[in-house]
């Protein structure tokens, strides 16, 4: 089946919205649209960032998944408290892939889980005393750790606790930053919320830590903001930094570290990835401390060599002269990957649901394979999110804000395309319907796929996925249609 | 750099020279403490005085082995025929569920939520309750919506069934619609305790007050109650023993097909199930057998007090004892005998035994999982002649730690394990530090314990052996059985690869180990 049109991707989308009965009907068309290109406010033509339907198959999550799986838990040397009953801290863990480098439970905690594991009478009397005393505990097994967070799940908020007294007592005792996070998973309507919180917690409890004493640094030092290294992403992009001659002094948050965040405020150019999760935090710093910042795209050799000039524009001619070195060094690695796969992948369509970021941001590098998006939507993005999408989108795209489920499975039904970038929830019923499918939140336990080594392995785990020989088994040879018999006896 | 001809992911691109320059250099920005602080301090936490520091906590819990309570009840209602799960509640918590049994099952997982947000948490969320069940109702197309809850919905008080009720009685839903529920809050037990509650809910829905006329033994069949139960083939041995034995069968919550539909083409949201008509003529059945007894308190109470069913007091049947009890009581109960068939499947187990049984004996073997599985599992070791050594039940019980002793003084090989209810997995950390086991058996959280251990050394490595839930990084395995003889014949399987895996692995060294790196095992 070819693109859809814009009349036929509007019935499409009136035909989706059929089934449900008329107030969620009214309320999920606000949140579909047809791509058009001459629109420049998104608000116009999508809303999002508003609350999911009741018992509609949302595939967004909450707060707290937005800050502690987001935000902290990326953050190496932060041990998180999961503070509330057992579940949030468990199906948190270790689901992300956000690489970082250290000895864990020791200097590093990323793949660990800490609970208070709240009980009945936790909830009856409050949990403020039982999070001091958790503190201590943390304190006297784990004395290498640099600082802790308190990730509130839903009861903190309702059975008011005040975890900020408790956390600034315990931060004099203990001589460490303690930050109290108010991300319970009701606030909000998605994860995004938690991001915000999260931006704002490290505002008002971290990053002013050094101010007055920091160094100059140099005029070259940077930071990374919004890249969680999923497969060590950041690892790929950060090598790439450094070798046009520019110093990254922090991650954000991706194998990052609280000395990286409080010696943020001495970069002289804030790079921000994930505008959706950091934007937050990138304006607090251009605010306070004058640090500029500009979005970034590290996904597929375009967009690359399109950023790396980009950054390289607000420095001198050492660097610039760096960026195109770093560029011209691996041009032939990138010609000889697309000469590769872009043969095997040409015309390929693909639609896409993700967070907030990814579905603009890859686009380039599924163009740079000869691939097209013909479906593009998040979870949890704004309506300026929305802005940036409808430039990088084709006329007539399809897209879908907060998509339930069902709808995800109509458009693919009717769309047909040759690939869809999702996640986890998403994945196997795509599986089911014999529909080529990636994870593009865990990169479906591969990665990197940012920086130039990361597109490598970006057109390898394309191809493999688009061209795997299984998609085409799915009928035994004795279900072939009876149509087709006709066919068969006339050859 | 990459080279088109061997495009390298994560590892091993971030070993090469080039990244770990980048990750040195990055070193010099993160003002970690030094390397031989790290290296001394990793040191002390593998000592006696760390695990008594550790085993000092009242409040802080690492590295749980153990969930909440509506994950156990979603696994629950997707047992029943064309049920859709629904939690009112958070958003978040469903999308948590549905990924941690897509990551377990490799499946499609299809729950919803009434997403409660900070206005349902000052006013309630019977709006929520309305407008969810309504829409659920017209989207899905399912004969049942089983509906449990998570902590804020708990916390606020919300009542639910008067909620349902005022959503028929307001015509958001037809009254005649099929809707059971469950309290299930979070911070009371965990997902067993969520299993056993909702799984009483869809009971007492569809049975409460239509006891008139139903007495035990009319329908001449027994109820099969699994409780959690995550292994595929557990459901599917049991549903074959019964065939082979000629006896009729009721199971109450079989999820077994939902949870694995075949790749058409299509993507089927329901398949297989408890029917509503089964669940409604349970009680007429002889008795019910409870598959995972000490876990399932609400469900035999309900059972014994509603329907009036004695229920077989049997232990979870897995090894060769505990399976035989079970078929005995099945054959008493219904007067058919256990066929030859099964008897020679128990003939190949015990034959697989007498072949492995070296390779077992005096093993010493750490175990950690939910209470049933690891009774059941330890049950069986004993019977391998394997010495279980640390026994974590994150999610124990009283009852649990009762059963369990009397089990472990029954034989010699138990008489030196310990019992840690309530640990978690740090806890097991240190254990396997100051007293080494041959190998972990559990779940996938127990791979970290073999890294820590392989950082102290080589020799102090304790390998893990995947059994239990959830496995995450291992393809497939949910689909394996641990109930019966059929279950026997895998983790005995498992076990001796698992010991022979590890040999090879020491004496594989050309020249210095390898005069024990023998052919024939």
């Amino acid at each position: 089946m070819g693109l859809l049109n814009r009349e036929e991707a509007e019935a499409l989308i009136q035909e989706v919205l059929e089934v449900y009965p008329e107030k969620a009907r009214k309320d999920r068309a606000k949140h579909l649209m047809v791509n058009d290109k001459t629109v420049t406010q998104s608000k116009k033509c999508i809303t999002s960032n508003r609350k999911s339907v009741p018992g509609v198959m949302t595939q967004r999550g909450c707060a707290y998944a937005g800050a502690k799986g987001v935000v902290w838990g990326p953050f190496k040397d932060i041990i998180d408290i999961s503070h509330g009953p057992i579940g949030c801290g468990q199906y948190s863990r270790g689901g992300r892939r956000n690489y970082y480098s250290g000895i864990a439970g020791v200097d590093s905690f990323c793949d660990m889980m800490f609970s208070s594991d709240f009980q009945e009478k936790d909830i009856v009397f409050g949990g403020d005393k039982k999070l001091a005393k958790l503190i201590d505990e943390v304190e006297s097994l784990f004395p290498l750790s640099k600082a802790i967070s308190v990730q509130s799940e839903c009861p903190i908020g309702l059975i008011g606790d005040d975890i900020e007294a408790v956390a600034k007592k315990k931060a004099t005792e203990i001589g460490k930053t303690v930050v109290p996070v108010r991300c319970e998973g009701f606030r909000g309507v998605s994860q995004s919320l938690g991001h915000h919180i999260s931006n704002d917690a490290i505002r008002d409890w971290i990053i002013s830590a050094r101010d007055g004493k920091l160094d100059e640094g140099t005029p070259y030092d940077v930071a990374i903001l919004g890249d969680y290294n999923i497969g060590g992403d950041a690892w790929a992009s950060r090598i790439l930094l450094e070798e046009m001659g520019l110093n990254v002094v922090a991650q954000w948050s991706g194998d990052g570290t609280i000395a990286e965040i409080e010696n943020t405020p001495k970069a002289k150019l804030n790079l921000l990835h994930c505008y959706r999760s950091m934007n937050y935090i990138a304006r607090h710093m251009e605010e306070k401390y004058g640090i500029p910042w500009m979005e970034y795209n590290f996904f597929g050799p375009t967009k690359i060599a399109e950023s790396l000039r980009e950054i390289a524009s607000h420095f001198d001619d050492t660097i610039k002269e760096g960026a195109e070195r770093v560029i011209a060094k691996y041009q032939p690695m990138m010609d000889a990957i697309i000469a590769k796969f872009k043969p095997r992948l040409q015309g390929k369509k693909v639609m896409l649901y993700v967070g907030g970021l990814r579905p603009r941001h890859t686009v380039g590098a599924y163009e740079d394979l000869g691939m097209e998006v013909v479906g593009a939507g998040y979870e949890f993005a704004h309506n300026d999110d929305y802005d940036r999408t409808i430039k990088e989108m084709k006329d007539a795209t399809l897209i879908y804000d907060d998509a339930s489920g069902y709808e995800l499975e109509e458009f693919v039904r009717q769309v047909k395309p040759d690939l869809v970038g999702s996640g986890i929830k998403e994945k196997y019923a795509f599986h089911k319907m014999g529909v080529p499918f990636r994870q593009m939140h865990s990169w479906d336990y591969s990665g990197p796929y940012h920086g130039y080594d990361g597109f490598a392995v970006f057109a390898r785990d394309m191809d493999m996925t688009v061209n795997n020989p299984c998609w085409s088994m799915f009928k035994a040879p004795w279900e072939k249609p009876a149509v087709e018999e006709p066919e068969a006896d006339a050859a | 750099m990459q080279t088109v001809e061997n495009i390298k992911p994560c590892f091993p691109l971030f070993n090469s020279e080039e990244y770990q320059d980048v990750l040195a250099k990055k070193r010099t920005y993160e003002e970690r403490v030094s390397q031989d602080k790290v290296a001394e301090t990793f040191e002390w936490t593998t000592t006696k005085e760390y695990q008594d520091l550790n085993f000092a906590r009242q409040t802080l819990t690492i590295n749980a082995a153990k969930a909440c309570q509506p994950l156990g009840g979603a696994l629950c209602g997707l047992g029943f025929e064309k049920t859709m799960v629904y939690i009112h509640g958070s958003q978040g918590c469903v999308a948590y569920f549905r990924t941690y049994f897509n990551r377990h099952f490799k499946e499609p997982i299809a729950f919803i939520a009434d997403s409660m947000t900070e206005d349902a948490a000052v006013f309630g969320g019977q709006k929520n309750v309305h407008e969810g069940l309504q829409n659920a109702t017209k989207l899905y197309d399912a004969k049942m919506i089983a509906v449990c809850t998570t902590c804020i919905a708990e916390v606020i008080g919300d009542d639910l069934g008067a909620f349902i009720g005022n959503a028929k009685k307001e015509g958001y839903v037809d009254k005649d619609f099929p809707i059971p529920y469950a309290n299930t809050p979070s911070f009371v037990g965990s997902h067993i305790t969520g299993w056993d509650n909702m799984f009483e809910g869809i009971m007492r829905y569809f049975t409460l007050n239509t006891m008139e006329g139903k007495a035990p033994g009319q329908n001449g069949k027994i109820n099969i109650v699994p409780g959690f139960e995550t292994y595929l083939g557990n459901y599917r041995v049991i549903k074959r023993y019964m065939k082979e034995m000629g006896v009729d069968y009721t199971y109450l919550c079989d999820p077994d097909e939902v949870l694995d539909t075949p790749a058409t083409g299509e993507y089927e949201m329901y398949a297989g199930g408890t029917t509503i008509e089964e669940v409604k003529d349970a009680p007429n059945a002889i008795t019910t057998f409870m598959l995972q007894s000490t876990t399932l308190e609400k469900t035999r109470k309900y059972i014994e007090n509603t329907w009036n069913h004695e229920i077989p007091k049997i232990s979870i049947p897995m090894g060769v004892e505990w399976t035989d009890a079970f078929l005995q009581k099945v054959s008493e109960v219904t007067g058919k005998a256990v066929p030859a068939s099964i008897t020679k499947e128990r003939g190949r187990l015990i034959d697989m035994m007498t072949d492995s049984h070296q390779w077992l004996h005096g093993k010493k073997m750490a175990v950690f999982g939910d209470p049933e599985f690891v009774m059941g599992l330890v049950k069986f070791m004993l019977e391998l002649g394997i010495e279980p050594t640390h026994i974590v039940c994150n999610n124990s019980n009283k009852r649990w730690e009762k059963a369990m002793k009397k089990v472990l003084e029954a034989s010699p090989y138990g008489i030196h394990a310990k019992l840690y209810p309530g640990c978690d997995l740090w806890h097991l950390r240190s254990l396997c530090f100051t007293d080494k086991p041959d190998f972990i058996i559990g779940s996938s959280y127990g791979k970290f314990i073999q890294r820590d251990t392989l950082h102290k050394g080589p020799e102090f490595e304790v390998p893990l052996i995947r059994l239990g839930f959830p496995i995450f990084d291992r393809h497939h395995l949910h689909r394996m059985t641990t109930l019966g003889y059929e279950g026997g014949m895998y983790i005995l399987t498992t076990l001796t690869n698992a010991v022979l895996e590890r040999l090879d692995d020491q004496t594989k060294l050309l020249g210095k180990t390898d005069y024990n790196f023998d052919l024939v095992r």
